[in-house]
Protein backbone atom coordinates (compact mmCIF):
# COMPACT_ATOMS: atom_id res chain seq x y z
CA UNK A 1 0.00 0.00 0.00
CA UNK A 2 3.18 2.52 1.06
CA UNK A 3 4.35 1.19 -2.04
CA UNK A 4 1.84 2.59 -4.11
CA UNK A 5 1.49 5.95 -2.63
CA UNK A 6 5.35 6.48 -3.09
CA UNK A 7 5.30 5.25 -6.95
CA UNK A 8 1.93 7.92 -7.19
CA UNK A 9 4.13 10.66 -5.04
CA UNK A 10 7.05 9.86 -7.84
CA UNK A 11 5.13 9.83 -10.92
CA UNK A 12 3.78 13.50 -9.30
CA UNK A 13 6.96 14.89 -9.20
CA UNK A 14 8.38 13.54 -12.25
CA UNK A 15 5.25 15.24 -14.51
CA UNK A 16 5.98 18.44 -12.06
CA UNK A 17 9.46 18.45 -13.53
CA UNK A 18 8.64 18.52 -16.77
CA UNK A 19 5.87 20.64 -16.20
CA UNK A 20 7.90 23.70 -14.31
CA UNK A 21 8.43 27.24 -15.45
CA UNK A 22 11.84 27.25 -13.66
CA UNK A 23 14.65 25.16 -13.68
CA UNK A 24 15.60 25.21 -10.06
CA UNK A 25 11.62 24.22 -9.43
CA UNK A 26 12.41 21.27 -11.98
CA UNK A 27 15.59 20.36 -10.28
CA UNK A 28 13.94 19.94 -7.03
CA UNK A 29 10.77 18.08 -8.41
CA UNK A 30 13.42 15.36 -10.00
CA UNK A 31 15.23 15.37 -6.09
CA UNK A 32 11.83 14.50 -4.76
CA UNK A 33 11.69 12.04 -7.29
CA UNK A 34 14.80 10.49 -5.99
CA UNK A 35 13.97 10.91 -2.47
CA UNK A 36 10.57 8.79 -2.43
CA UNK A 37 12.43 6.10 -4.95
CA UNK A 38 14.85 5.63 -1.47
CA UNK A 39 11.77 5.41 0.68
CA UNK A 40 10.71 2.65 -1.62
CA UNK A 41 13.94 0.45 -1.43
CA UNK A 42 13.85 1.18 2.20
CA UNK A 43 9.69 -0.08 1.75
CA UNK A 44 10.64 -3.10 -0.35
CA UNK A 45 13.46 -4.09 2.44
CA UNK A 46 16.90 -2.96 0.18
CA UNK A 47 18.35 -0.63 2.89
CA UNK A 48 21.98 -0.94 0.71
CA UNK A 49 20.00 0.36 -2.23
CA UNK A 50 18.67 2.99 0.02
CA UNK A 51 21.68 4.69 0.97
CA UNK A 52 23.28 4.82 -2.31
CA UNK A 53 20.13 6.13 -4.16
CA UNK A 54 20.06 8.55 -1.11
CA UNK A 55 23.43 9.90 -1.69
CA UNK A 56 23.82 9.71 -5.58
CA UNK A 57 20.31 11.55 -5.11
CA UNK A 58 22.20 14.43 -3.42
CA UNK A 59 25.36 15.02 -5.03
CA UNK A 60 23.31 14.81 -8.90
CA UNK A 61 20.62 17.23 -7.66
CA UNK A 62 24.14 19.62 -5.95
CA UNK A 63 25.48 19.17 -9.23
CA UNK A 64 22.40 20.06 -10.83
CA UNK A 65 21.42 23.15 -9.04
CA UNK A 66 25.31 23.81 -9.11
CA UNK A 67 24.47 24.01 -12.93
CA UNK A 68 21.18 26.08 -13.53
CA UNK A 69 21.50 28.40 -10.60
CA UNK A 70 22.54 31.38 -12.91
CA UNK A 71 20.72 29.65 -16.50
CA UNK A 72 17.29 29.96 -15.91
CA UNK A 73 16.17 29.34 -19.19
CA UNK A 74 12.45 29.68 -19.45
CA UNK A 75 11.02 27.52 -23.02
CA UNK A 76 8.60 28.06 -24.97
CA UNK A 77 6.42 24.87 -25.30
CA UNK A 78 3.32 27.12 -26.89
CA UNK A 79 2.61 26.62 -30.66
CA UNK A 80 2.62 22.41 -31.62
CA UNK A 81 0.56 21.26 -28.77
CA UNK A 82 -1.70 19.55 -30.53
CA UNK A 83 1.04 17.37 -32.42
CA UNK A 84 3.00 17.06 -29.36
CA UNK A 85 0.02 15.89 -27.08
CA UNK A 86 -0.90 13.68 -30.02
CA UNK A 87 2.32 11.72 -30.12
CA UNK A 88 2.81 11.55 -26.38
CA UNK A 89 -0.33 9.95 -26.51
CA UNK A 90 0.10 7.51 -29.44
CA UNK A 91 3.88 6.39 -27.63
CA UNK A 92 2.40 5.97 -24.31
CA UNK A 93 -0.39 4.02 -25.32
CA UNK A 94 1.73 1.72 -27.72
CA UNK A 95 4.39 1.26 -24.94
CA UNK A 96 2.15 0.35 -22.49
CA UNK A 97 0.26 -2.62 -24.56
CA UNK A 98 3.38 -3.68 -26.12
CA UNK A 99 5.14 -4.02 -21.88
CA UNK A 100 1.83 -5.53 -20.89
CA UNK A 101 2.20 -8.01 -23.58
CA UNK A 102 5.87 -8.98 -23.01
CA UNK A 103 5.36 -8.75 -19.11
CA UNK A 104 2.55 -10.45 -18.53
CA UNK A 105 4.63 -13.42 -18.30
CA UNK A 106 6.75 -12.57 -15.53
CA UNK A 107 6.70 -14.22 -12.11
CA UNK A 108 5.09 -12.50 -9.60
CA UNK A 109 6.30 -9.54 -7.65
CA UNK A 110 8.75 -11.34 -4.75
CA UNK A 111 9.04 -14.58 -6.23
CA UNK A 112 12.28 -14.38 -8.48
CA UNK A 113 12.45 -16.98 -11.54
CA UNK A 114 16.40 -17.15 -10.63
CA UNK A 115 16.82 -20.38 -8.63
CA UNK A 116 20.84 -19.25 -7.84
CA UNK A 117 19.62 -16.56 -5.40
CA UNK A 118 18.57 -19.57 -2.98
CA UNK A 119 22.06 -21.13 -3.19
CA UNK A 120 23.98 -17.69 -2.28
CA UNK A 121 20.93 -17.01 0.30
CA UNK A 122 22.44 -20.29 1.62
CA UNK A 123 26.20 -20.36 1.19
CA UNK A 124 26.61 -16.92 1.19
CA UNK A 125 27.74 -16.54 5.00
CA UNK A 126 29.74 -19.38 4.85
CA UNK A 127 31.73 -19.59 2.05
CA UNK A 128 32.64 -15.42 1.71
CA UNK A 129 32.46 -14.97 6.02
CA UNK A 130 30.53 -11.48 4.99
CA UNK A 131 27.34 -10.99 6.71
CA UNK A 132 26.00 -8.58 4.52
CA UNK A 133 24.94 -10.38 1.80
CA UNK A 134 24.67 -7.74 -0.97
CA UNK A 135 28.68 -6.79 -0.13
CA UNK A 136 29.04 -10.67 -0.64
CA UNK A 137 27.00 -11.28 -3.69
CA UNK A 138 28.66 -7.90 -5.48
CA UNK A 139 32.01 -8.04 -4.44
CA UNK A 140 32.71 -12.07 -4.64
CA UNK A 141 30.24 -14.18 -6.40
CA UNK A 142 29.36 -11.25 -9.08
CA UNK A 143 32.76 -9.21 -8.51
CA UNK A 144 32.95 -9.39 -11.87
CA UNK A 145 30.30 -7.20 -12.82
CA UNK A 146 31.57 -4.80 -10.08
CA UNK A 147 34.60 -4.27 -12.36
CA UNK A 148 32.41 -4.11 -15.22
CA UNK A 149 30.85 -1.13 -13.01
CA UNK A 150 33.59 0.32 -12.01
CA UNK A 151 35.24 0.29 -15.60
CA UNK A 152 32.18 2.60 -16.99
CA UNK A 153 32.89 4.91 -13.86
CA UNK A 154 35.95 5.04 -14.36
CA UNK A 155 35.76 5.76 -18.31
CA UNK A 156 33.15 8.27 -17.80
CA UNK A 157 35.20 10.24 -15.52
CA UNK A 158 38.19 10.31 -17.61
CA UNK A 159 35.48 11.31 -20.65
CA UNK A 160 34.39 14.37 -19.02
CA UNK A 161 37.55 15.61 -18.02
CA UNK A 162 38.89 15.28 -21.62
CA UNK A 163 35.68 17.04 -23.15
CA UNK A 164 36.04 19.65 -20.25
CA UNK A 165 39.55 20.56 -20.00
CA UNK A 166 40.88 23.78 -20.78
CA UNK A 167 43.00 22.77 -24.01
CA UNK A 168 39.48 21.71 -25.41
CA UNK A 169 37.57 24.62 -25.05
CA UNK A 170 40.86 27.65 -26.25
CA UNK A 171 40.16 28.83 -29.39
CA UNK A 172 42.07 28.33 -32.53
CA UNK A 173 46.03 30.13 -31.74
CA UNK A 174 45.25 30.88 -28.68
CA UNK A 175 47.91 29.70 -25.95
CA UNK A 176 46.02 28.50 -22.52
CA UNK A 177 47.85 27.33 -19.87
CA UNK A 178 46.76 24.06 -17.71
CA UNK A 179 46.63 25.12 -14.52
CA UNK A 180 45.34 22.30 -12.27
CA UNK B 1 38.45 21.99 10.23
CA UNK B 2 41.73 23.84 12.02
CA UNK B 3 42.40 27.05 12.59
CA UNK B 4 45.90 27.00 10.14
CA UNK B 5 43.81 26.40 7.35
CA UNK B 6 41.07 28.63 8.16
CA UNK B 7 43.62 31.82 8.32
CA UNK B 8 45.18 30.90 5.32
CA UNK B 9 41.86 31.87 3.85
CA UNK B 10 42.77 34.01 1.17
CA UNK B 11 38.91 36.48 0.61
CA UNK B 12 36.45 35.98 3.74
CA UNK B 13 33.71 37.46 1.26
CA UNK B 14 34.45 34.15 -1.24
CA UNK B 15 31.82 31.54 -0.82
CA UNK B 16 28.45 31.72 1.40
CA UNK B 17 27.67 33.19 4.36
CA UNK B 18 29.48 33.37 7.78
CA UNK B 19 26.79 31.55 8.95
CA UNK B 20 26.76 28.30 6.81
CA UNK B 21 30.89 28.95 7.16
CA UNK B 22 30.20 27.54 11.32
CA UNK B 23 28.18 25.03 10.46
CA UNK B 24 29.66 23.54 7.92
CA UNK B 25 33.25 23.95 9.98
CA UNK B 26 31.37 21.46 12.43
CA UNK B 27 29.72 19.06 10.27
CA UNK B 28 32.22 18.42 7.68
CA UNK B 29 34.50 16.40 9.51
CA UNK B 30 31.29 14.37 11.24
CA UNK B 31 30.42 13.71 7.24
CA UNK B 32 33.75 12.33 6.46
CA UNK B 33 34.07 9.96 9.34
CA UNK B 34 30.29 9.09 8.62
CA UNK B 35 31.52 7.76 5.44
CA UNK B 36 34.71 6.31 6.50
CA UNK B 37 32.53 4.27 8.38
CA UNK B 38 29.98 3.06 5.83
CA UNK B 39 33.02 1.94 3.49
CA UNK B 40 34.72 0.59 6.10
CA UNK B 41 31.52 -1.67 7.64
CA UNK B 42 29.92 -2.17 3.96
CA UNK B 43 30.82 -6.67 4.53
CA UNK B 44 28.79 -6.50 8.35
CA UNK B 45 26.34 -3.45 7.62
CA UNK B 46 24.44 -1.98 4.97
CA UNK B 47 26.21 0.40 2.71
CA UNK B 48 29.18 -0.41 1.09
CA UNK B 49 32.15 0.90 -1.10
CA UNK B 50 30.01 2.86 -3.88
CA UNK B 51 27.91 4.59 -1.10
CA UNK B 52 30.73 5.62 1.15
CA UNK B 53 32.87 6.78 -1.71
CA UNK B 54 30.36 9.25 -2.18
CA UNK B 55 29.37 10.74 1.11
CA UNK B 56 33.23 10.97 1.49
CA UNK B 57 32.86 12.89 -1.64
CA UNK B 58 30.00 15.42 -0.71
CA UNK B 59 32.06 16.21 2.23
CA UNK B 60 34.63 17.51 0.25
CA UNK B 61 31.82 19.26 -2.09
CA UNK B 62 30.41 20.38 0.85
CA UNK B 63 33.53 22.32 1.90
CA UNK B 64 33.77 23.57 -1.82
CA UNK B 65 30.23 25.00 -1.67
CA UNK B 66 30.44 26.77 1.32
CA UNK B 67 34.22 28.17 1.39
CA UNK B 68 34.71 28.67 -2.39
CA UNK B 69 37.26 26.21 -4.81
CA UNK B 70 40.35 27.18 -3.74
CA UNK B 71 40.21 26.46 -0.36
CA UNK B 72 38.59 22.70 -1.22
CA UNK B 73 41.56 22.63 -3.88
CA UNK B 74 44.27 23.30 -1.07
CA UNK B 75 42.38 20.17 0.95
CA UNK B 76 42.49 17.97 -1.88
CA UNK B 77 43.78 18.78 -5.29
CA UNK B 78 42.75 18.28 -8.84
CA UNK B 79 46.45 16.09 -8.96
CA UNK B 80 45.72 13.99 -5.17
CA UNK B 81 41.78 13.58 -6.95
CA UNK B 82 43.03 11.90 -10.60
CA UNK B 83 45.84 10.25 -8.46
CA UNK B 84 43.22 8.77 -6.03
CA UNK B 85 41.21 7.65 -8.51
CA UNK B 86 43.71 5.33 -10.62
CA UNK B 87 45.26 4.47 -7.89
CA UNK B 88 41.59 2.73 -6.68
CA UNK B 89 41.12 1.52 -9.78
CA UNK B 90 43.99 -0.64 -9.74
CA UNK B 91 44.17 -1.91 -6.60
CA UNK B 92 40.38 -3.25 -6.99
CA UNK B 93 42.16 -5.10 -10.00
CA UNK B 94 45.14 -5.94 -8.21
CA UNK B 95 43.18 -7.65 -5.90
CA UNK B 96 41.38 -9.43 -9.26
CA UNK B 97 44.55 -10.58 -10.09
CA UNK B 98 45.89 -11.76 -6.67
CA UNK B 99 43.02 -14.45 -6.96
CA UNK B 100 45.09 -15.80 -9.83
CA UNK B 101 47.64 -17.39 -7.25
CA UNK B 102 44.62 -19.79 -5.73
CA UNK B 103 43.61 -20.24 -9.17
CA UNK B 104 41.02 -18.01 -10.57
CA UNK B 105 39.71 -14.08 -11.32
CA UNK B 106 38.59 -13.12 -8.12
CA UNK B 107 38.98 -15.33 -5.55
CA UNK B 108 38.51 -15.16 -2.05
CA UNK B 109 42.30 -15.54 -1.47
CA UNK B 110 42.49 -15.50 2.11
CA UNK B 111 42.25 -18.82 3.59
CA UNK B 112 41.11 -17.81 6.99
CA UNK B 113 37.65 -15.80 6.47
CA UNK B 114 37.66 -14.23 10.15
CA UNK B 115 34.86 -14.68 12.73
CA UNK B 116 31.55 -13.27 10.76
CA UNK B 117 29.79 -9.80 11.99
CA UNK B 118 33.59 -8.41 12.86
CA UNK B 119 35.34 -5.59 11.22
CA UNK B 120 38.27 -7.83 10.37
CA UNK B 121 36.03 -10.36 8.22
CA UNK B 122 34.89 -11.55 4.70
CA UNK B 123 38.73 -12.01 3.38
CA UNK B 124 39.23 -9.47 0.20
CA UNK B 125 35.52 -8.09 0.31
CA UNK B 126 36.44 -4.93 2.74
CA UNK B 127 39.69 -4.36 0.68
CA UNK B 128 37.37 -4.04 -2.72
CA UNK B 129 35.01 -1.62 -1.07
CA UNK B 130 37.81 0.65 0.05
CA UNK B 131 39.41 0.22 -3.62
CA UNK B 132 35.85 1.12 -4.98
CA UNK B 133 35.61 3.84 -2.44
CA UNK B 134 38.49 5.83 -3.31
CA UNK B 135 37.40 5.01 -6.72
CA UNK B 136 34.21 6.61 -6.83
CA UNK B 137 34.88 9.19 -4.26
CA UNK B 138 37.24 11.08 -6.12
CA UNK B 139 36.07 10.15 -9.54
CA UNK B 140 32.44 12.25 -8.56
CA UNK B 141 34.79 14.86 -6.70
CA UNK B 142 36.86 15.65 -9.66
CA UNK B 143 33.86 15.85 -11.97
CA UNK B 144 32.18 18.41 -9.34
CA UNK B 145 35.32 20.53 -9.48
CA UNK B 146 36.10 20.11 -13.44
CA UNK B 147 32.04 21.54 -13.77
CA UNK B 148 32.29 24.09 -12.00
CA UNK B 149 35.70 25.60 -13.07
CA UNK B 150 33.55 25.20 -16.84
CA UNK B 151 30.95 27.10 -15.43
CA UNK B 152 33.38 30.60 -13.73
CA UNK B 153 35.13 30.13 -17.31
CA UNK B 154 31.52 30.29 -19.51
CA UNK B 155 30.50 33.21 -17.23
CA UNK B 156 33.56 35.08 -17.38
CA UNK B 157 34.77 35.77 -14.19
CA UNK B 158 37.19 33.86 -11.88
CA UNK B 159 35.77 32.86 -8.49
CA UNK B 160 32.45 33.60 -6.35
Amino acid sequence: MILYILLIIMIIGAIAAVQMQDLISAVIAVGAVGLALSIAFLVLKAPDLAITQLVVEILCLIILIRATLKKDLPFSTSGRWFFNTLVVAVFTVTFLGIGYYCLKDLPVFGQPIMKVANIYLETGLSKTGASNLVAAVILDFRAYDTLGEATILFTAVIGVIAIMRRVGRKKVGEEVEEDE
Amino acid sequence: MNNKKEAAVPDPNKGMTIIVKTITRLTVGLILLYGIYILSHGHVSPGGGFAGGVIVALSFIHIMLAFGKDVALKKLSMRAASFFESLGALLFLLIAVIGFTGGSFFLNFFADKGEPFKLFSAGIIPLCNIAISLKVGAGLFSIFVILVMLKFTVDGKKGN
